[in-house]
């Protein structure tokens, strides 16, 4: 039957932890004072390791590498980081794999919900502090030792540039004006970009160091994934620019692997 | 205490028909059509920010004559609940069909309900086809579900028409629609059949670019297959 008594709300979040609270079985942990480490116990979640976010001139490119780990062993090779959210923006995620994918997808989903109930897109500054909740709302799980660590990055339609959200895991918000990493790998890449990034980057040389960022990330980090030449995987790329979101297609970033290859 | 009146179940019937029937007659139309890449609706609205076409989920629109608060509680009750499935299953589960059962049963429960009045809307619940074998629906045709304001729904084909001069437009579709149109074809169609209705009218209403709301359901797009047609995309696609 429908339920018409929600009408109010545009928070899709809300309304499933009223109505579907078994549907955020870990966002919703009440649980936090468990004494239980999953880090420590048998229980051993898939991670996810390095994404990134680069600011270039017309907008922000944003990558990960294609690997999960269980302990010291390869989980999945070509698990997906990286997710658009709405035309103008996408979240990527390092942690526990399963609550990053699921918070990914609600995030989506609520970002979306938005939209169609309002007739308007979430402003990318709402959709940023929107995140910082679902990240709080998982502290239970992240004091347990299942953290989930968004980037967030976006084109700002009336700023008319790219930007880029970090957060902590108890759900602060911090703005990055040029790059960051994030994961097991991210301070390998961040080297990375730091030596390489300047201000009015072009979106051919911004591309370039997202995968050498990438590839030292890998280079240093063991659970990073490299490229894969052998079964054809390689990181994924987004761009988010004024025209919306594109990913950038595996052909592409294997040429600027090999490419890359080439110059070491 | 007083014993109450007895009324025929025909004649409650009767009178909450009649009620809705008054209250719709001055309903604007609204026009669901196949075209060639998919599901064209057309309104007669000039209104810029409030629609009687909207997006519902990926695949799936909903068009409405009448009130619009009704409508709007149910348009969004609608989004909710395919979000809500989409999200517990997946998004290829959520189906007009579906849909249309639950928009349905809402409407007859509140039609049936001694001490509430039937809601004064008709709703067109639009799904486009799937072109692509691989997903769990297989190859499927466009459906167009037309629901009456007491829940009672029927499936249409090709075309719909929901609104107060519902019948004459049926009328000229069922003389002029042909398959594979282009959008702009389709759309001309849907205009004339406006300018025909409107010319028999008293207040003539001028159809223009500015005066209806287009919105179409494409097989080109991506996952969301709803886009709202602007202003000077109607223009161009009249002129």
């Amino acid at each position: 039957m429908l339920e018409l008594d929600d009408y109010g709300t545009s928070n899709f979040f809300q309304i499933l932890k009223r109505r579907h609270p078994e549907l955020l079985a870990t966002l919703n942990s009440p649980d936090s004072t468990s004494s239980v480490r999953t880090t420590e116990s048998s229980l051993r979640p898939y991670e996810g390791t390095t994404v990134l976010a680069v600011v270039y001139d017309g907008g922000v490119i944003m990558a990960g590498d294609r690997q999960a780990t269980e302990g010291y062993q390869v989980g999945e090779r070509r698990i997906q980081k990286v997710y658009p959210v709405d035309r103008h923006s996408a979240i990527a995620v390092a942690g526990a794999a399963g609550p990053c994918i699921e918070m990914a997808k609600l995030f989506q989903v609520e970002v979306e919900f938005y939209e169609k109930t309002e007739g308007v897109s979430l402003s990318l500054e709402g959709q940023a502090n929107f995140l910082s909740h679902l990240v709080r709302s998982n502290l239970g799980l992240a004091m347990q030792g299942l953290i989930v660590l968004p980037l967030f990055a976006g084109y700002d339609l009336k700023r008319q540039r790219g930007r880029i959200f970090k957060y902590d895991a108890v759900g602060g918000r911090y703005e990055e004006d040029d790059y960051y990493a994030i994961g097991s790998g991210g301070k390998d890449a961040r080297t990375t970009l730091k030596k390489r990034h300047t201000p009015e980057i072009t979106r051919q040389d911004a591309l370039e160091i997202v995968a050498e960022a990438l590839w030292d990330a890998a280079d240093e980090d063991i659970a990073t994934g490299g490229p894969d030449l052998i079964r054809k995987i390689f990181p994924t790329l987004y761009t988010i620019t004024e025209e919306g979101v594109a990913e950038i297609p595996q052909a592409t970033v294997e040429a600027l692997y090999r490419d890359l290859i080439s110059r070491l | 205490m007083s014993t109450p009146y007895y009324v025929s179940p025909e004649q409650i019937r009767q009178d909450k028909e009649d009620f809705v029937r008054r209250g719709i007659a001055q309903a604007k139309e609204v026009v669901v059509l196949e075209y060639r890449d998919g599901l064209l609706m057309v309104a007669e609205n000039p209104r810029k920010t409030t629609f009687k076409v909207s997006e519902i989920y990926d695949r799936i629109a909903l068009a409405a004559a009448g009130r619009i608060a009704e409508y709007e509680a149910l348009r969004v009750a609608g989004i909710r609940e395919s979000e809500i499935k989409g999200f517990r299953y997946y998004r290829e589960d959520v189906t007009a069909k579906w849909l249309t059962n639950l928009y349905s049963q809402h409407m007859g429960a509140v039609a049936q309900a001694w001490d509430a009045k039937p809601l004064e809307i008709e709703l067109l619940v639009c799904e486009i086809g799937t072109t692509d074998a691989s997903t769990s629906a297989g190859l499927q045709r466009n459906q167009i579900y037309h629901i009456a304001f007491d829940g009672i729904y029927s499936e249409e084909e090709k075309y719909a028409v929901i609104g107060g001069r519902a019948t004459t437009i049926t009328e000229i579709l069922e003389q002029d629609y042909s398959d594979e149109l282009e959008m702009s074809a389709a759309l001309q169609l849907v205009t004339e059949a406006f300018q025909t209705v409107e010319a028999e009218a008293e207040d003539d209403y001028e159809i223009t670019p500015e005066t209806i709301e287009v919105a179409c359901l494409e097989q080109t797009a991506a996952r969301r297959k709803f886009r709202r047609l602007s202003t000077d995309e109607v223009t161009t696609l009249l002129s």
